[in-house]
């Protein structure tokens, strides 16, 4: 049996998820390559984008993809960490700014 | 750190038989990925055959004031290979006849030849539409007795050619060795100064990428435009256009892929990255590679391997269109280099 839930070469089968369900997958990955092409943002900053949120969700696969992607495209370390700190500060600051509710509740219930 | 090239490490790899044994074992042998043979003859372009000849590439020696890290050529000082006058004018009696429209200098740093510039004065006589130089910038900057090279490519309409991995000194040095970055911005500067690479200007300025890593180039054109905005936003720079060409996994490359554990990766992003299509335009269809001791190849990737051409004409002393036209391509599988992608050639994309 596999000893880890994930596997660095089940990203190359990514596309076998059409196989259960070829409309939706197709679909998925029409919208998918859609959205990466350049539009308003040049293809460079949603790589970037992608890193930072891959980042968030914590998901090995696109962490891989992303990291990769980013060196085709000749992003730097610098700018792959600076975009990490901006998901990290958001992460981070999705739970300080509900500091404000629990000092509300304190503050309501609290002498 | 200082790099050396496999030959003063006295590396295996240093014998283009071991490398060309690594590149038909393992996941090629057990089948995990198919031979760059079955691979094009899946499309019925196996046997491989050269058409007409269109650029004449002369590697006029090994010798090099840099040591980078991906060389293919394992060039670096210590390299004594030296094209002698008498093959250079061996060079000048093809050039002379070809069709070819394009001629194509490169090393090592060529310049390094002591007759490098005989060469290039005599080569130009022939008017050969385009005649290249591929210069690695640093060589300008290296000694005094380098300082004119700008002003005599310019004497000579020389379309210059020049690596750069990134536009920011660190990617850049850890490439090619330190201080190559500040070098080569100082060099493309008076290269500008002179009107190479300004917008409109006949003297050509091109510029090569190549991944600082185990890593397939990204699209060239977008590559193109951040290459042109960070090196003229930081350093009023111009160029005109840039190839982005993959890594061949040769030599010091194929060094770096297994000393670092990525051979296996890199060879199955290759594989995976195969495109068709780019058969059709790969360079070795239409080039004709000279090595320093004027033999024959179909590419200077195969020249590095010891791969020579398969056809009664070896040397440049026997040059025969006729018997050159619709040779079998000597292939294996570092050609899946060449196929990857959008395809990568010394003039970068093909497809």
């Amino acid at each position: 049996m596999q000893k880890t839930y994930y596997d660095p070469s089940d990203l190359k089968k990514f596309s076998k998820i059409s196989d259960w369900n070829q409309e939706l997958g197709d679909a998925f990955f029409e919208y998918y390559a859609k959205v990466f092409e350049a539009g308003s943002l040049t293809a460079r900053e949603k790589s970037l984008i992608a890193l930072a949120v891959a980042h968030t969700i914590q998901c090995p696969y696109c962490i891989d993809a992303y990291t990769g992607d980013g060196l085709q495209r000749g992003i730097t370390k610098e700018e792959m960490m600076e975009a990490l700190h901006v998901a990290a500060a958001i992460r981070g600051g999705a739970s300080l700014v509900h500091g404000v509710q629990m000092m509300n509740k304190v503050n309501k219930l609290d002498m | 750190m200082t790099i050396q090239s496999l030959h003063k490490r006295k590396s295996d790899l240093a014998n283009s038989n071991k490398q060309l044994e690594i590149l038909s074992n393992s996941i090629f042998e057990n089948g995990s990925l198919p031979k760059f043979k079955d691979k094009i003859a899946e499309t019925n372009k196996f046997p491989l055959k050269a058409k007409k000849l269109e650029i004449l590439q002369i590697n006029v020696g090994y010798m090099c004031n840099q040591v980078c890290k991906h060389c293919h050529v394992d060039a670096g000082p210590d390299r004594k290979e030296i094209m002698t006058r008498e093959t250079m004018q061996q060079c000048l009696d093809v050039i002379k006849s070809t069709s070819a429209h394009t001629l194509d200098i490169t090393g090592g740093a060529p310049e390094m030849n002591p007759n490098f510039k005989w060469f290039v004065e005599e080569a130009a006589k022939a008017g050969i539409k385009d005649f290249i130089v591929r210069s690695n910038l640093t060589i300008i900057k290296a000694h005094k007795k380098y300082y004119d090279l700008p002003l005599f490519f310019k004497a000579f309409n020389i379309h210059v050619v020049s690596s750069m991995p990134h536009w920011t000194k660190g990617k850049t040095d850890k490439q090619r060795g330190d201080g190559v970055f500040d070098k080569s911005i100082k060099a493309l500067q008076e290269l500008n100064a002179i009107g190479y690479g300004m917008p409109n200007s006949n003297l050509k300025l091109d510029l090569v990428y190549n991944p600082s890593g185990a890593f397939l180039p990204g699209d060239q054109m977008a590559m193109e435009k951040d290459f042109k905005k960070a090196l003229n936003d930081d350093f009023n720079i111009q160029f005109h256009n840039l190839f982005a060409i993959t890594n061949l996994p040769i030599s010091r490359f194929l060094d770096y892929l297994i000393a670092s554990e990525n051979y296996e990766d890199y060879m199955y992003s290759l594989v995976e990255a195969y495109n068709p299509e780019a058969v059709n335009n790969v360079m070795c269809t239409n080039t004709l590679s000279v090595s320093w001791n004027g033999y024959l190849y179909d590419c200077d990737f195969n020249q590095m391997l010891g791969l020579p051409v398969t056809s009664k004409v070896k040397h440049i002393s026997e040059y025969n269109d006729a018997l050159l036209e619709n040779r079998h391509i000597a292939i294996s599988q570092h050609c899946y280099g060449c196929t990857a992608g959008a395809g990568s050639s010394c003039q970068g994309v093909v497809t």
